[in-house]
């Protein structure tokens, strides 16, 4: 009969036996050693019916099909632009992904994004190679301008973010900041002054204390704190 | 029998005292420190990222640099000219063959993971302390592993084996002398490094081996609580 030597929520190392016989599946972080299952990477122990699996805590963003990120232009081509995705590879924006306006036959295509403006696009695809393919038609998606961008670590984007967006709403709600999270770690911020350092402080909070328990709670405590305090210093 | 005691009082088969330190430098993407007795290392994982020149680029995987450099004053001796040496060069090399075998970098194509370790004092077993702290910073970089990586020296002075030569150790001057640099895979006793200064009778070598193992199993604990104790503070 097998045996897991772990329990959900458990921080584990490279190399840490996880599980001992075959009637457990290994699942991503994780490999089979012999008859063992054993941890890949440093991770957050998920076991999810018969299959472990470890939840990463650090590491690069790494591009993945339909995630929605912040890119930077980089380079612009004949066909498109190159946008760094702050991950070790750089994607493709093609002309015809990334506006739905009529672009003229040998327009200046820095007219229509410039080298060193931000944009939010969408992964179409990725090849083993890791070659990317990003488009901008779609709902949100959308060349930035003003407000500032901010860097958190790219496995917390789904806590920055919440369930059903709740915890970026309630930034926004609180702030009164237009927030956009990209899943590659960056966060841009557009509000007042006092808006986006507020909105700043909470994210930086969010990323601390990402996997305690009532986070939910605690942030709209801080939230709450801070608007009254600022409400008091007005009065 | 004439090495009787070790100069600074330890057992023959007791190492130095070790510390480990995980995400010790914010702008790195995996960090560490690791001390053992006036040994100092610390290791800062970039990447992986981007390579360029892109000849050295590698379609099928992503590769290791890893770069040993001591500072100015960081011997007992002479100022070490900053820059790399013939010596620096060797250790950087064994320490990314030591570090390799345990490393998958498959998801990575085209692609590089930068390993810097510095050395602010060094006193004996450099690039083994170098090892232990690189291979902490890449699991603290995120990157896929199959097992930590320790590694300790063995070897033997005058007619004695000994785990984890000093300084006074390795410039014994009243009998021969050997340093043997080992690292390990600690979860599958597996050497990743193995190298010899000296001489040294193959019982001998064995024996040395077997306490190095020993020895390695220690650092491997130090190694794994550090690591757990970075991130145990964020989930709780």
């Amino acid at each position: 009969m097998g045996k897991i030597n772990v329990k959900d929520k458990d921080v584990v190392i490279p190399g840490e036996i996880l599980a001992e016989g075959m009637d457990n599946f290994p699942g991503s972080g994780t490999y089979r050693e012999g008859d063992n299952i054993a941890a890949s990477i440093v991770g957050l122990v998920s076991i999810d019916g018969r299959t472990i699996k470890l939840i990463p805590l650090s590491g690069r963003y790494i591009p993945k099909k339909f995630d929605t990120i912040i890119c930077k232009v980089i380079d612009v081509n004949m066909s498109g632009w190159r946008v760094d995705t702050n991950s070790p590879y750089s994607a493709m924006l093609s002309l015809k992904e990334a506006t739905s306006k009529f672009i003229e036959r040998g327009a200046d295509l820095r007219q229509i994004y410039d080298i060193g403006d931000s944009v939010v696009c969408k992964v179409t695809n990725v090849t083993s190679q890791m070659l990317v393919d990003v488009s901008m038609k779609g709902p949100g998606l959308m060349k930035l301008s003003g407000g500032r961008i901010l860097g958190v670590e790219n496995n917390k984007v789904p806590r920055i973010i919440g369930k059903q967006g709740s915890m970026v709403s309630m930034i926004k709600d609180a702030t009164g900041c237009n927030i956009v999270v990209g899943q590659n770690g960056l966060v841009w911020i557009n509000g007042s002054p006092e808006g986006e350092m507020k909105a700043i402080s909470a994210i930086h909070k969010i990323e601390q204390e990402s996997h305690m328990s009532g986070l939910t709670d605690n942030i709209k405590q801080f939230l709450g704190s801070k608007i009254e305090n600022k409400d008091g210093e007005k009065n | 029998m004439t090495y009787k005691e070790r100069p600074d009082g330890r057992k023959f088969d007791e190492s130095r005292k070790i510390e480990a330190k995980v995400g010790v430098i914010d702008n790195a993407d995996g960090s560490a420190s690791f001390k053992i007795g006036n040994t100092l290392a610390y290791a800062a994982v970039y990447g992986p990222r981007n390579l360029h020149p892109r000849f050295l680029q590698d379609p099928s995987k992503g590769i290791l640099r890893c770069n040993y450099n001591m500072m100015p004053f960081s011997g007992s001796g002479d100022r070490i000219r900053p820059g790399g040496s013939r010596r620096s060069k060797e250790i950087s090399l064994v320490t990314q063959k030591a570090l390799l075998p345990v490393l998958n970098l498959d998801n990575y194509p085209n692609s590089v993971v930068d390993v810097f370790i510095e050395f602010p004092q060094t006193e004996a077993g450099s690039r083994c302390a170098g090892i232990c702290a690189a291979s902490m910073a890449l699991a603290d970089a995120g990157l896929e592993m199959k097992d930590l990586v320790s590694a300790v020296s063995v070897g033997r002075v005058d007619d004695q084996i000994v785990v984890d030569l000093d300084y006074a150790e390795e410039a014994y001057e009243d009998g021969p002398v050997a340093d043997i640099p080992i690292a390990m895979m600690p979860s599958y006793d597996k050497i990743t490094l193995l190298q010899m200064d000296g001489l040294i009778q193959k019982k001998d070598l064995q024996k040395a081996l077997e306490m190095g193992k020993k020895s390695l199993k220690e650092i491997h604990e130090v190694q794994k609580k550090a690591l757990k104790e970075k991130y145990q503070g964020e989930v709780k």
